[in-house]
């Protein structure tokens, strides 16, 4: 096949990912629009291999074949809790493939690379290592194989410079010409090392930024590894998802009111437990609450807004949550899902639970779109969400979360929340709500009561 | 696209800008389409676009076809497990979870679980 052919063929893939992204802007059409995706890289499979110059066929069948099996089996097996570890995972063989091409295209052509070529190798080659450690040891972190903790040490920064700065040489040396082969494996390996230091200082409650900061990373090796080969759709699919990556993690960090430098080299090891001496004893008190109080609450509301938590998803209760509100619609109560951005464990994760529990998408309302809705809400009833619903995010300028965007749960008339105990959460700080006089807690496994209001809704 | 055996030259050097140009407005494009993605969408939109990195599977290839001693053939095969494994995942994960998001039905039909 001409090369041209083979151009304007990768034209119609650019234009299958882009109306892919396109559908995804309502969840009517997006299922749709993943297909012509696929499609499109299918079309971009069979036109590369139909270029002229491309032998081993039984190479890249088996290559093909592998591959593919291990990525539809983890795939089709993967819960959706477990979505943000499969999504680091595939973020890491995408940039170890990247960083792969650049080593083979080094070992082939070093010292007739233009200036161009030796720095596009050396950039993909340095972020797709570090996507591929760095995503390791994300999902080793979400995967609870290694200690969720942010793992610190003395000096860790200073470390981390040197590592990365050693690649930062090796890539200029690269880009400048230099054509022995140790320069590759030594980037490289600096590269895979500075992942691993990168991820490991963060802590689980920051995994949504770094995730998407992963898939960024990602993307940028693709397109930059399109400028090794001098392929468009490289380039083009790259931008794609670094542009979206990047996105995400601006939103995320938005969400978390923490700038991502905070995130990624910040926070860590001060972070002030605000709880102790600085709490002030007012003599207000937390008011618990039982089962059969809250039956009756939420049976005779008009409105019911539920803010779930990844405590939610922890205690996999979304089906008995969706089974209560549709109780409660059947007697006339409107009941409504407000998500905060970072509730679960990556961008929009809290809304995959749901909708796998059969909650319909239209009852999903975003922060900016249901906290209006709060003060006519007779009933806001918090599972397993604890930091997202703290009024001192508003209020409380020494607090660690002040300025975080906030569900504006205090506003309804009634708060209840359903809590294993009075532990804080993340941030590790006490939430002013619990002692709100509105608000009552109703204490247990977040599955267990729910299995108990259900019933008792059902017997009022 | 450029064969694995022709490379260097002024064509190339020359036909960086064109690439730069393509890169920048393709970010541009980037930045517009996601923005209207709705964050209820935002794990999907993150396993898809994961899919389309799986793009690296065309440059897994090329080296793969192109290779001519263990090494290179190494470095190709894997490489093309590795995009194999982004691409086919990516695309059904996505396809999973996309058809569990629905609308509220017209009224329930059945009441399980």
């Amino acid at each position: 096949m001409s090369r041209t052919t083979t151009d304007a063929l990768y034209l119609v893939t650019i234009v299958t990912f882009i109306l892919a992204l396109r559908f995804l802007s309502s969840p009517k059409h997006a299922r749709k629009g993943n297909w012509i995706g696929a499609a499109g890289m299918l079309l971009a499979i069979v036109v590369t291999l139909a270029q002229d110059g491309i032998g081993n066929y039984a190479l890249i069948a088996i290559g093909m074949v592998v591959g593919g099996a291990v990525g539809l089996i983890g795939a089709r097996r993967v819960k959706m809790t477990a979505m943000p570890q499969m999504v680091a995972l595939f973020n890491g063989v995408g940039g170890g493939a990247a960083a792969l091409i650049s080593l083979d295209e080094f070992h082939r052509f070093a010292g007739g690379l233009t200036t161009v070529e030796a720095t596009s190798t050396a950039l993909s080659a340095l972020i797709g290592s570090v996507s591929f450690s760095g995503s390791l040891v994300a999902f080793a972190k979400l995967q609870e194989l290694i200690s969720g903790r942010p793992i610190v040490f003395r000096g860790q920064q200073i470390v981390n410079a040197l590592i990365i700065g050693t690649a930062a040489v090796l890539g200029v040396w690269i880009a400048a010409g230099g054509d022995r082969q140790g320069l590759i494996y030594g980037l490289i390996v600096a590269a895979l090392v500075f992942g691993v230091m990168f991820v490991l200082p963060i802590g689980g409650a920051d995994m949504p930024v770094v995730i998407s900061l992963l898939n960024a990373f990602t993307g940028l090796a693709a397109s930059a590894t399109g400028f090794v080969l001098h392929n468009n759709v490289l380039i083009v699919a790259g931008a794609l998802v670094g542009a979206s990556g990047t996105l995400l993690t601006m939103l995320m960090g938005k969400a978390m009111n923490r700038s991502i430098t905070n995130v990624l080299f910040g926070a860590f090891g001060q972070v002030q437990v605000g709880s102790g001496a600085a709490r002030v004893d007012d003599g207000r008190t937390v008011r618990a609450t039982s089962a059969d109080d809250v039956a009756v609450m939420l049976s005779f509301a008009r409105k019911v807004i539920i803010v779930p938590g990844y405590g939610l998803a922890v205690a996999q209760a979304q089906h008995d949550v969706r089974q209560l509100a549709e109780l409660l619609e059947e007697k006339g109560v409107d009941v409504v899902y407000a998500i905060h951005p970072v509730a679960g464990r990556m961008p929009g994760h809290m809304n995959v639970l749901l909708a796998e529990a059969n909650v319909p998408y239209d009852q999903l309302k975003e922060m900016d779109e249901v906290n209006p809705e709060f003060p006519q809400a007779d009933v806001a009833l918090v599972i397993g969400a604890n930091d997202v619903t703290n009024p001192a995010a508003r209020t409380d300028t020494s607090s660690p979360i002040y300025g975080m965007p906030i569900l504006d749960v205090d506003k309804a008339a009634s708060v209840v929340v359903m809590k294993r105990s009075m532990a804080p959460g993340f941030a590790g700080i006490d939430n002013e709500l619990y002692l709100d006089p509105r608000t009552t807690m109703l204490f247990g496994d977040a599955k267990d009561s729910i299995v108990k209001l259900i019933s008792a809704v059902k017997a009022s | 696209m450029r064969l694995p055996t022709d490379r260097g030259g002024a064509d190339i050097e020359a036909s960086f800008v064109l690439e730069l140009t393509i890169l920048v407005l393709a970010i541009f494009l980037g930045v517009e389409v996601i923005s209207k993605v709705p964050t209820m969408l935002h794990t999907p939109l993150m396993s898809g676009t994961n899919a389309i990195h799986g793009i690296v599977i065309v440059g897994a290839i090329v080296i793969a076809g192109a290779a001519d001693d263990t090494f290179t053939k190494v470095v190709g095969v894997v490489a093309v497990v590795l995009a194999s494994a982004n691409v086919v995942g990516g695309f059904v994960v996505t396809d999973r979870m996309l058809q569990m998001f629905k609308r509220r039905e017209p009224r329930r039909e059945s009441n399980d679980d």
